[in-house]
Parts: structure tokens; C-alpha cells; sequence
């Protein structure tokens, strides 16, 4: 039942890119609406407010910057994994695979610290408005780390036997989940301020 | 050339491999043409469903408090404790109203006519109508027919779920929709179909992009083709505010947040639990930030049909095809930025209606662009009545009726008069009734051929239009005249109002009755359509003497969709050329014939 | 099965050297740029000019990730197109609803503080 589809990893002669790259942009600009949405919707609830609580004073910011250093880093080895498999350094790049998906499993660690902490005082969702847009927001975002670490995981794993068929294409399926794995970590550093430090 | 090494692997697959099974086959099939019948049947399904609600509703508004004949005993019946009821001793009940007014809505918009324009035509045809092999991720496609299934059936169990269907409109207006039953699956329904969109919308982009056949530019696109396109990026950018206001209500439902819950609200005399500070306003914008490029989702598939057909009836090429191009791209932005004119009655200022007021006027200009195009299209062109052809013109002035209505909407101080009235309703549905629905007969009619390599039959097809498009306008034009006599939409028994019985206690007998008679000539469509599949006169390659690229292939087309590569050599509605024998000339046809 | 490494975009194992000292100078700014951005929140300036700030940094490290991560400083003119796209959306989403309500009589009296 398989045909051949076009432009899987070569380059399409017009846009200049092949077909999974450019199915990643069109994703991620949904994705940007998705979080828009989310960011208009605490944008409207807090400039509405009579008052709202700076969220320094509310959640633990300490915690919440090392989770944004962890982000970044695994930002950083995850463009690493796809520059060694272009430079043809499998091994390695696979190795800054896992190191990507292990900082990934460390900012949820983090997360479930925060939470569980939260929940622990009894301050849930319902709570307030405020507590409503962090649980959410993060949560979400939450959410979105999960999906990645999937893809990632999957791509180090059983999905590395494409490396050996097709090398092109395995490296453009990392750097196209890199794509996806660098908005996430963008999601991230513009919700980590709006949320602990204003 | 198309540039891949892999297209060897073509002919090793079919040596190598065993014919497949039934089940990858045709039912997970990763053949654009299997997902796309797939799709349309699942969706004649829903719309035969959501129009039974309405027929159920229609009763109701004729002979208020009578027993519902046939169903009534059935509605009534006490499935178990805790089911909600319809109705109650044969009659319809308020929730039971409100709750086939809310579904009706979805299932026509979300399972019925997204799913046949886009998921159906358009993963048909489009990949045909460009010379592609199959869709660009043939996967990712399959997986948004089986993502939007379940979401469908999510929704029509909602019924049968404990506080039943949804009773909030399909617009789910907080705070009524967060406090009332039934909206939870409702609200993971959607979830469901707004994903299964999004993947669908990647794909059509990439492939119209990426997958053309050599020489055909995006100039030398089937206005189809076009539409599809921009339905597309709207599907893509607008869904997702839904998604996330889909979560946020969820989140109020079912965590006890208060995203859309205001501070201080009462609930039957007593204070609601919610701890308040939300802003149901919210929820408007979320939900209109979608809906409104919606409907545009609802209505350029059907004009890119539309096109099609008066194109190859007329024997003309389109008139303004460059015009239309850019009138539809034009529209598909403007239509993110005219949403508030739904909530002109909401208490904004001045300065933001009157901002939306323009862009909404502005909005108007492409539509009109593409109607005027298709009207002066037809001039002068040897035009052949078929069914498709009668359906397709019919589509100009109803469609037209349908616009010119929304003006007065769209100005905000005749709004003040017309919001929330039957007028609105009347508008909405000339555009979608006899506007987008009869595009999707037209497509149907169409083709047919291309799909089974039978036509339908030209009788029962003229028997299914007349009366359709006479009935269609019984249904629809004494709303609009109810709605300029003030009388409010989403009432269960408008009589008990004075004014509501000179409005509706003749008027509802009329809209009901037509409605009635208007399903019973869907039994020849319906008969033709069956039988057609079976017994319909075989035709050849291209029936219709069309000079897209879709026709180009056998019919139906077989897995790959055409033999040798398809190249494209000319603009797409070469008919009636001069200095030929031919009254058309097919974009695939070389040079040299 | 060696594939035509031209068509990625990247050539050759030198060119992709020079990228990875990219990456690490953009991750060390992004790690200045964290602290600097928690740094101010300690600081506790008036509500918006926190916002204006904190914003303003976010926008520099997400430019930092998008260009140099995400590969955008080289990319095709068919996504530069769609996130202009996307981006004139996002902004009417992000800031039309609350306009829309600014002037608002009476659901959302706004107690300007």
C-alpha cells in the first residue's frame, strides 16, 4: 500500500523545504494561538480585577528558575542532538537525545514538587482567579512537555532505527521535533514571567 | 520533476506486497479517496441526525404543548433514574427544546457540513485536482477521520448521558452553559473535533503547497483548490482560541474555576460556589474569535464548488477567476477580525463597535466580489441544466439573499432591532441552507462519476431540486419577516407572548410544514444515490467533459490516482476555445493534440 | 545511502561547528537573561512597568530561541510568511477582547487602581 509522497526529506523546489518541516511550522502556529488564547484570557481576567496578587508572593520563584534554566539547557542539547546527526555523529546525537528527554523528566519532577506543595496547602484551581490561569497555563504547558518527551523518547529509541535506512529523514524528524521541543521551552519563557514575577 | 529516489518503490510495493486486508482496505485506509467517502457519508449521517432535531423542534413551534405524533411516546420514555427527558407525555419539554436546538446547531455545523466540505470534498478531490498521489501525510489524514469520529459519537451520546445533551445553544454561553447539564460532552466533543480539524488543515496546506503536478502553478489552481486552501489557514489559526476556551469552561465545570464565572452570582436565589472574578464576556470573544471564520469554513468550500460546476456547465472559463482568487484570500483575513459583531448588544463602546462595524462592512466586498464573478459568468455561456448545474445556480441568489441579510447585522444600530430575533436565523440559514448545502449537492451530483463511474439519474435529481429549493425558501423567508417583527429566537412557546402569536402562530405552521415536505424529497435524493451506486449508467473517464485534473483519472481513480505522471499545461477552465472543434480543452492534455 | 546533504539546508561538518558556538553563546545569554529578568522582579516596580519589562526581556530570549534554536534567521520566505501570518492574529487576539471591554458600563466595572 505504500506510494511514494514527494518532497518526505528533500527539499521542495518552491518553498524551499521538505514536507515535515513545513506540516511543524503550520503546527506551531496553531499552538501560538492556542497559548495566544490562553495569554489573552489572563490578560482580560487580570486587567478586569479589581486587584490580582503578584505572583512572587504567592509561588515559590527559586524553584520556578531553576525549572527555567532546565528548559533552556534542554533547548540547548536538543539542537545539539541535531547538529551531531548532521555532522553524521549518531551516537552522539542520540546521546544528546536522552540528555534532553532526562532534563525534560526533571522540569515535571520540578512541577510536581510545585504542585503537590500547592495542594498540600490546599490551594487548588478553584481557588482563585490567579490560582485558576497557574494551574491551567502551567498545566497545559504541562501537558505539551509530555507530548515532547514522547516524541523525543521515541525518536532515541525505537524510532532510531530510520538513522540506518534513511539518515536525512531521521535528522529532519529530530530537527523537526526540535522545533516543536524549542516552542515549548518559548511557551515557557514568556509564561514563567507573566505568571511568578510580575 | 519530483524530485524523489523512492519512486521505485512504487512498483516493488505492489510485486512484493498481498493485496490488503478489508480492514486496511476501507476502514483504516490511508487513501485520501476511502477517508474522504469516509468522511461525507459520516457526515450525511449527522446531517440527517441534526435535521431530525429540528423536525422534532419544528412541532413544537407549530402546535405548542401538543403531543410530538409518532415520536411523542418515545421522547417521553424514562430510559432509566437520573435520564434526562425530551419530553414529557408526548410533548416536548423546555430542556428537551433547548437541548435539539444546542445539538442541532453542532451537529450541523461540526459533524455535518465541516466535515462533508472539507473532510469529504476536499480530501477527495483536492489531492485529484492538483495531480497528487495521495495527500501529503497520508497517516495524519486517516488519523483525523478516526479523531473526528469519536468526537461525534461523544456528542450524540451526550443524550444519553446522565443531565443529557447540551441545552446552551451551540455557543455554549457562560455562565448558563457552565452551570447547566449536559455540557461536559459537549465540551470534550468538541476537544475531539477541533484536533481532528487541526491535523486535517496541516495537511491540505502541505499538500496543496508541496504536492502539485508539474506545471501547475497556484495561478493555474481550480478556484476549488483555492477555497480549500484558505479554508484551510482558517481552520489552522481560528480553531484554537475554541480549544483553549473549551478547556478553560471544562476547567469551570468540572475543577470549580471561575474563568467565566463573574463574582457575586446568584443561582435560583442562592449563592453560586464559584468563587467568582471570571468574565463570561470571555468566553464570547474565545468562542466568536472562531466562529465567525467558521462560517467562512462553512461557505468557501461550497463557492469553490459552486465554481466548478457553473465553469463546466457553461462552457466559459470563470469570469474574474484572478478577482475571486484574491477576493477569497482577502476574506479569509478579514474574517479574523470581525468577530464582535456578534456581541454588538454586549455594552461596548462606541469606538470598538463602530471598529468591527467596518471591518464587517469591509468583509462584505469580497463576498460580493466572488457572487458577482459567478454571476457574470454565466453570460453568454451555452449553459447545460443538469442537476448539478440547477443546485449550483440556484446557490447565486440564495447566497445572495443570505449576505444582504447579514448587512442589517452588521450595522450596528439596526442590530440593536434584529439580534437574537428569527431574522438572525433566516440570514444564518440562506447562506448555510440553501447556500452551502445545495453547493454540497451540486459537488455530489458532480462527482459521482468520479467516484463509482456511474451517474445518478437527471430525473430524480430534478425531482429532488425543485421542490427542495421552493421548500428551502417557505422555511426561511417568513423568518426573516418574524425576526423584523421582533420575535426571539431560542423560545420554546413564543405564543404565550401577544406579539409572538401574530407572528408565529401562522407563520411556524407554514416554516414546520414546508420543513416536513422538504425531508420527504430527500427520499429521492436518497433513493438515486443507493441505487446510482448499483444500477447508475456507467460513464466514462470524464462525463462531464470538464478540464480539471481530477478527470484526468479513471474513475474511480485507483490507489495512486493516476496512471503515468500527470502534467498540467494551460489554465483550468479552457472551454469553448478558439480554433477547435472541442468546446473545451482539459488542462492535461498536451500541447500538441 | 548517502543522501544529498544540500537539501537540509546545512552543508558540511564545519558549517555545522560554527552553529554549535552559537548555541553555546546564545545559551549563556539566555541564562544572563533569566537572571537578569528575576533580578527585577526583586526590585518590585510599579505593576506596569514590571509587565513592560518583564515582557520586553521574554521577547529577547524568545527572539534568541526562535532565531538561532529554531533556525528562523535562515529560513524560507514561505514561514516567514505564515508566522507574519500568525503573528497579526495573535496580537488582535491577544489585545482586541480587552480593548473591547475597556470602555465597558457596567458588567466589568474596572476599578483603575
Amino acid at each position: 500500500m505504500e506510494m511514494s509522497i514527494p518532497y518526505q526529506y528533500k527539499a521542495h523546489p518552491v518553498t524551499g523545504i521538505p514536507n515535515g518541516k513545513f506540516a511543524m511550522w503550520l503546527f506551531l502556529a496553531s499552538e501560538v494561538m492556542l497559548f495566544g488564547a490562553l495569554f489573552s484570557s489572563y490578560v482580560m481576567l487580570r486587567y478586569n480585577a479589581p486587584e490580582w496578587p503578584h505572583g512572587y508572593t504567592l509561588l515559590n520563584v527559586p524553584l520556578a528558575t531553576v525549572n527555567t534554566m532546565v528548559l533552556i539547557t534542554s533547548s540547548v542539547s536538543m539542537v545539539m542532538a541535531w547538529a551531531q546527526l548532521k555532522m553524521g555523529n549518531f551516537a552522539r546525537g542520540r546521546m544528546y537525545l536522552w540528555v534532553t528527554v532526562l532534563l525534560a523528566c526533571g522540569f515535571l519532577v520540578v512541577k510536581y514538587f510545585e504542585y503537590s506543595h500547592k495542594f498540600h496547602l490546599g490551594i487548588y484551581p478553584s481557588k482563585s482567579t490567579f490560582y485558576a490561569v497557574y494551574f491551567t497555563m502551567t498545566g497545559l504547558h504541562g501537558l505539551h512537555v509530555v507530548g515532547g518527551i514522547i516524541a523525543i523518547a521515541y525518536l532515541a529509541g525505537p524510532g532510531a532505527s530510520l538513522w540506518h535506512r534513511n539518515p536525512d529523514f531521521y535528522a529532519n524528524r529530530v530537527e523537526n521535533t526540535g522545533l516543536y521541543w524549542h516552542f515549548v521551552d518559548l511557551v515557557w519563557i514568556f509564561l514563567f514571567p507573566s505568571l511568578y514575577l510580575i | 520533476m519530483s524530485g524523489d529516489h523512492h519512486s521505485h518503490g512504487h512498483s516493488h510495493a505492489s510485486h512484493a506486497q498481498h493485496a490488503p486486508g478489508f480492514w486496511r482496505s476501507y476502514v483504516f485506509s490511508v487513501d485520501h479517496k476511502v477517508i474522504g467517502v469516509q468522511y461525507a457519508v459520516t457526515a450525511l449521517v449527522f446531517l440527517f441526525i441534526g435535521y431530525s432535531l429540528i423536525m422534532i423542534m419544528r412541532w413544537q413551534l407549530a402546535y405548542p404543548g401538543k403531543e410530538i405524533p409518532l415520536l411523542g411516546e418515545l421522547l417521553s420514555k424514562q430510559l432509566y433514574s437520573g435520564f434526562q427527558n425530551l419530553a414529557s407525555g408526548g410533548v416536548l419539554l423546555p430542556e428537551g427544546y433547548n437541548a435539539l436546538g444546542a445539538m442541532h446547531g453542532t451537529i450541523m455545523v461540526f459533524l455535518g457540513i465541516v466535515p462533508l466540505a472539507v473532510g469529504g470534498f476536499g480530501n477527495y478531490v483536492m489531492p485529484l485536482q492538483i495531480g497528487a498521489p495521495d495527500m501529503a501525510f497520508p497517516r495524519l489524514n486517516m488519523l483525523s477521520y478516526w479523531v473526528f469520529l469519536p468526537g461525534g459519537l461523544i456528542m450524540l451520546a451526550s443524550f444519553f448521558l446522565p443531565g443529557g445533551a447540551a441545552q446552551s445553544g451551540w455557543t455554549s454561553y457562560a455562565p448558563l452553559a457552565v452551570i447547566n447539564f449536559g455540557q461536559t460532552a459537549w465540551l470534550v466533543g468538541m476537544i475531539f473535533l477541533i484536533t481532528s480539524s487541526l491535523l486535517g488543515s496541516i495537511n491540505f496546506i502541505v499538500t496543496i503547497a508541496h504536492l502539485r503536478a508539474r506545471g501547475l502553478s497556484m495561478y493555474r489552481l481550480p478556484f476549488f483548490v483555492w477555497a480549500q486552501l484558505v479554508t484551510a489557514f482558517l481552520l489552522l489559526l481560528a480553531f484554537p482560541p475554541l480549544e483553549a476556551a473549551g478547556i478553560l469552561q471544562l476547567m469551570d465545570r468540572v475543577a470549580g474555576t471561575s474563568f467565566f464565572m463573574p463574582s457575586g452570582l446568584v443561582i435560583s436565589g442562592k449563592a453560586a460556589e464559584w468563587t467568582g472574578g471570571g468574565s463570561p464576556l470571555l468566553w464570547q470573544h474565545l468562542f466568536w474569535f472562531l466562529a465567525h471564520p467558521e462560517v467562512y469554513v462553512l461557505i468557501l468550500p461550497a463557492m469553490g464548488i459552486v465554481a466548478e460546476v457553473i465553469a463546466n456547465n457553461t462552457r466559459k472559463p470563470l469570469w474574474g477567476y484572478r478577482s475571486m482568487v484574491y477576493a477569497a484570500v482577502f476574506l479569509g483575513f478579514m474574517s479574523f477580525i470581525v468577530w464582535a459583531h456578534h456581541m454588538f448588544m454586549t455594552g461596548m463602546s462606541t469606538k470598538m463597535s463602530t471598529f468591527f462595524q467596518a471591518t464587517t462592512m469591509i468583509i462584505s466586498i469580497p463576498s460580493v466580489i466572488i457572487l458577482t464573478a459567478l454571476v457574470i459568468s454565466l453570460w453568454g455561456g451555452s449553459i447545460r441544466f443538469n442537476t448539478p448545474m440547477l443546485f449550483a445556480t440556484a446557490f447565486l441568489p440564495m447566497f445572495a439573499i443570505g449576505g444582504l441579510t447579514g448587512l442589517p447585522l452588521g450595522l450596528t444600530t439596526s442590530d440593536i432591532h434584529l439580534h437574537d430575533t428569527y431574522y438572525v436565523i433566516g440570514h444564518f440559514h440562506y447562506v448555510v441552507a440553501p447556500g452551502t448545502i445545495f453547493a454540497m449537492f451540486a459537488g455530489i451530483y458532480y462527482w459521482f462519476p468520479k467516484v463509482t463511474g456511474r451517474k445518478m439519474s437527471e430525473t430524480l435529481g430534478k425531482i429532488h431540486f425543485w421542490p427542495t429549493f421552493i421548500c428551502m425558501n417557505l422555511i426561511f423567508f417568513p423568518m426573516l419577516i418574524q425576526g423584523m417583527g421582533g420575535l426571539s429566537r431560542r423560545t420554546y412557546d413564543p405564543q404565550v407572548y401577544e406579539a409572538g402569536q401574530a407572528l408565529a402562530a401562522t407563520l411556524h405552521k407554514v416554516i414546520t410544514h414546508s420543513a416536513y415536505l422538504m425531508a420527504a424529497f430527500q427520499v429521492p435524493f436518497i433513493i438515486n444515490f443507493f441505487r446510482s451506486i448499483w444500477a447508475g449508467e456507467k460513464v466514462s473517464q470524464n462525463p462531464w467533459h470538464a478540464t480539471t485534473l481530477e478527470w484526468a483519472a479513471p474513475s474511480p481513480p485507483p490507489h495512486g490516482n493516476f496512471v503515468g505522471e500527470p502534467v498540467v499545461y494551460r489554465d483550468p477552465y479552457v472551454y469553448s476555445p478558439v480554433g477547435r472543434s472541442d468546446d473545451y480543452l482539459p488542462q492535461f492534455v498536451g500541447p500538441e493534440v | 545511502m548517502a543522501q544529498h546533504a544540500a537539501d537540509a539546508g546545512h552543508h558540511g561538518v564545519e558549517e555545522i561547528r560554527k552553529h554549535v558556538r552559537t548555541y553555546i553563546v546564545v545559551f549563556v545569554a539566555l541564562a544572563a537573561l533569566t537572571v537578569v529578568t528575576v533580578a527585577i522582579s526583586y526590585v518590585h516596580l510599579p505593576t506596569t512597568q514590571a509587565i513592560a519589562l518583564a515582557v520586553l526581556v521574554a521577547s529577547v530570549k524568545a527572539a534568541l530561541v526562535a532565531l538561532f534554536f529554531m533556525h528562523l534567521i535562515s529560513e524560507r520566505k514561505v514561514i516567514y510568511a505564515v508566522l507574519v501570518l500568525v503573528a497579526i492574529f495573535f496580537v488582535a487576539l491577544l489585545f482586541l477582547p480587552g480593548f473591547t471591554e475597556l470602555e465597558q458600563q457596567g458588567w466589568m466595572n474596572r476599578n483603575v487602581p
